[in-house]
């Protein structure tokens, strides 16, 4: 009898080539991404005459840097010169050593971590990296999904494995069923503050429990790609039911005879009884309320009920010092109702929050009302933007003034130039709010779908709860 | 890969947890080129480094002529977090940073900076604090990092010692980069795969 295992240790042990003393591991990785961003890799592996390897078990997207305005234009006439550069670059990277590649125009094309699972490409299971943080989103159907910087791409690409130490586990068990609108993202948000933005440094998560099976699949990737900001190496969630029927047919996905050897070995992958984990936390699903970030770390998050917390009361100087700094970044003073702060802009899209069932979410606040502010929504991928107009949803956006955008990263990182400008303050559904990182001076406030759309209604910070309530 | 093996350097005190990439290095230039004309050392924590004008703020530490020409940076917890963007380590190294000391680090950015010859080093929260304050009390004062016998030692003479994997030691003292370490292992790699995939047909 093998000893009862977590869903990562099983992962983990079919993956090991080689382990060398002082456990240093060579780690087989099933499927790797690559976007506009990896040209340090690829330019990397050229220096070095080498080549990808292994050039079906890697995918491209762009996504990055794609404009969300005038697509139908096409790549030529993309203004950007250095952001159409890198669009070419990286088709042409892939070209030379064979990978798959979805390019701008292509009916595939999104945010590399949407059409992973949206293809079937990322499965349970599996090892998957790409040169990007938020990887960690893939662990949603149950696979090992790890973020890497260009050192380790080029050596992915350039062998197909990795070497990694074993990093430790932690459960973050979420108990109770969520109260009406309350989402994925407001429970991760609540585990990060909670837990801190290192609170899973040298971790992998795995979320559990009731309300966490209770999310729909939209809804788990929504957390794993915020296990990043908790610190963790990797989120992940068992496999169930719900993840094979969501596999089931999509273009990567295996087929037939496969399917059913497939299915037999996901089936075995959930988490023994009485496994151990290194850490566990717990909290209480039905507690929870819609959630915001007001400073510029996503640890600093609250319930829409909340009140801007006094620095002074933290009792660790390094968060004060850093919590100070947001309070004058973000032009807030502690004390103030959240609810009281005016929103001037507002973003829902990205690889956290640009899914169906977010847009879904969205236009259920907006339907029959008005955006108060510039907001705009850019869908995950380009086939959930056909998804949603054949729902009908983008008409519920327009008729509210809302920009109906193509398909990118956008505003998450203002690569391609969707910026908030500066001392703006924009209610945004992706999961990063640090000092710039929606534009120069950009504030950022992170939340979930339906909570961007209230604020777009109102011009504020607005429990959501108080718009459904009529329906 | 440059190997790492002792460092005596000028040492900058940032107080402050939480510094994340795109501190480190904002996404505008990551679109940037890197070759040995053009580093990344301008964009070296540029938005806290430059006021909008363009011009230096002076109160950010490494505007101070004491600070200029640091060589190790001494900072709060999970120092890196946030966006994987090895562009961080290259605006660091470019800089002349090659080693730094916190209490935490994000994960991804601990390995980038491994990747690169940099060292990253824990030292517990009390200690990274007291460095900061003697480096803030005598500025342009130095430490010497000592990776053989994994110590810090500090300005009044202490040295504090340091835990790292030995891993990742031998590989920053000897400079060897992990590309090389895997081709080592080609056939064991081939051997694995065949087996692995034999199992699972549809990932080959
Ligand atoms: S949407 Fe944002 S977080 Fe996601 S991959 Fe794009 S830039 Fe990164």
């Amino acid at each position: 009898m093998t000893s009862p295992r977590t869903l990562f240790d099983k992962i983990w042990d079919s993956h090991v080539i080689i382990q060398r003393p002082g456990g240093d591991t060579l780690l087989h990785i099933d499927r790797n991404f690559v976007h506009e961003g990896s040209f340090h890799a690829f330019g990397a592996l050229a220096k070095e005459d080498r080549k990808v390897r292994k050039p079906r078990q890697n995918f491209a997207v762009a996504d990055h840097y794609v404009p969300t305005v005038g697509r139908e234009r096409g790549l030529d006439a993309t203004e950007d010169a250095d952001a159409r550069h890198m669009i070419q670059l990286l088709e042409e990277n892939c070209r030379v050593n064979g990978v798959a590649h979805f390019g701008m125009d292509d009916a595939r094309q999104g945010i590399v971590h949407v059409i992973g699972p949206e293809l079937g490409i990322t499965q349970p299971g599996l090892t998957i990296t790409c040169g990007d943080s938020h990887t960690s989103t893939h662990g949603a159907l149950g696979a090992y999904a790890l973020g890497t910087g260009a050192s380790q791409l080029k050596q992915i690409l350039a062998t197909q494995c990795l070497w990694l130490k074993k990093p430790k586990t932690l459960r973050v068990t979420v108990n109770g069923r969520l109260g009406p609108g309350v989402t994925g993202k407001d429970v991760v948000l609540a585990i990060i503050a909670k837990i801190g933005a290192a609170g899973a440094t040298g971790h992998v998560i795995e979320f559990a429990g009731p309300a966490i099976r209770g999310l729909t699949i939209e809804g788990r990737l929504t957390v794993c790609n915020m296990a990043i900001e908790a610190g963790g190496r990797a989120g992940m969630i068992a496999p169930d039911d719900a993840v094979y029927e969501y596999l089931h047919g999509r273009e990567y996905a295996p087929k037939g005879a496969d399917w059913e050897r497939a299915l037999a070995q996901w089936r075995a992958l959930p988490t023994d009884d009485g496994a151990r984990f290194d850490r566990e936390v717990t909290l209480d699903g039905a507690a929870l309320e819609p959630m915001l970030t007001w400073g510029t770390s996503p640890e600093e998050a609250l319930p829409v009920s909340g009140r801007i917390p006094d620095p002074q009361s933290l009792g660790d100087a390094d968060k004060r010092a850093h919590a100070l700094q947001a309070l004058a970044y973000m032009d807030l003073k502690p004390g103030m109702v959240l609810t009281d702060i005016r929103i001037d802009r507002a973003f829902i899209g990205s690889c956290t929050n640009g899914r169906i069932e977010d847009l879904r979410a969205a236009a259920a606040v907006l339907k029959g009302r008005k955006s108060m502010i510039p907001a705009w929504i850019s869908p995950g991928s380009t086939a959930l933007k056909a998804q949603a107009e054949a729902e009908g949803l983008h008409r519920i956006f327009l008729d509210a003034g809302v920009e109906w955008r193509a398909s990118g990263c956008s505003s998450c990182a203002a690569m391609n130039g969707d910026k908030v400008p500066p001392g703006l303050r924009c209610a945004s559904t992706s999961n990063r709010n640090f000092e710039g990182r929606q534009g120069k001076g950009a504030r950022t406030h992170l939340m979930s779908p339906a909570m961007a759309a209230a604020a777009m209604v109102t011009g504020r910070v607005t429990d959501v709860r108080a718009l459904l309530s009529g329906n | 890969m440059k190997p790492f093996s002792t460092l005596t350097a000028v040492a900058a005190p940032i107080d402050m947890a939480n510094i994340d990439t795109d501190r480190i290095i904002p996404v505008r230039f990551l679109r940037k080129l890197r070759n040995e004309k053009a580093g990344y050392d301008p964009y070296l924590f540029h938005d806290m480094r430059f006021g909008n004008n363009g011009g230096e703020n002076p109160d950010f530490v490494l505007n101070r002529p004491a600070y200029r020409n640091a060589g190790i940076l001494v900072a709060g917890a999970n120092f890196g977090c946030g966006s994987s963007r090895e562009g961080a380590v290259y605006a660091l190294l470019d800089y002349g940073i090659r080693a730094v000391i916190a209490p935490s680090f994000g994960d991804i950015h601990y390995a980038n900076e491994l990747q690169n010859g940099m060292l990253p080093v824990t030292l517990p929260e009390e200690i990274c604090r007291g460095l900061r304050a003697q480096l803030q009390a005598q500025p342009g004062a130095t430490l010497a990092i000592d990776l053989p016998a994994q110590t810090v030692t500090d300005t009044e003479g202490t040295a504090h010692p340091f835990m790292i994997d030995p891993v990742y030691k031998e590989r920053l003292l000897k400079g060897l980069d992990d590309i090389g370490l895997v081709l080592e292992n080609t056939a064991a790699i081939e051997a694995f795969e065949k087996g692995y995939h034999a199992q699972r047909p549809w990932l080959a």
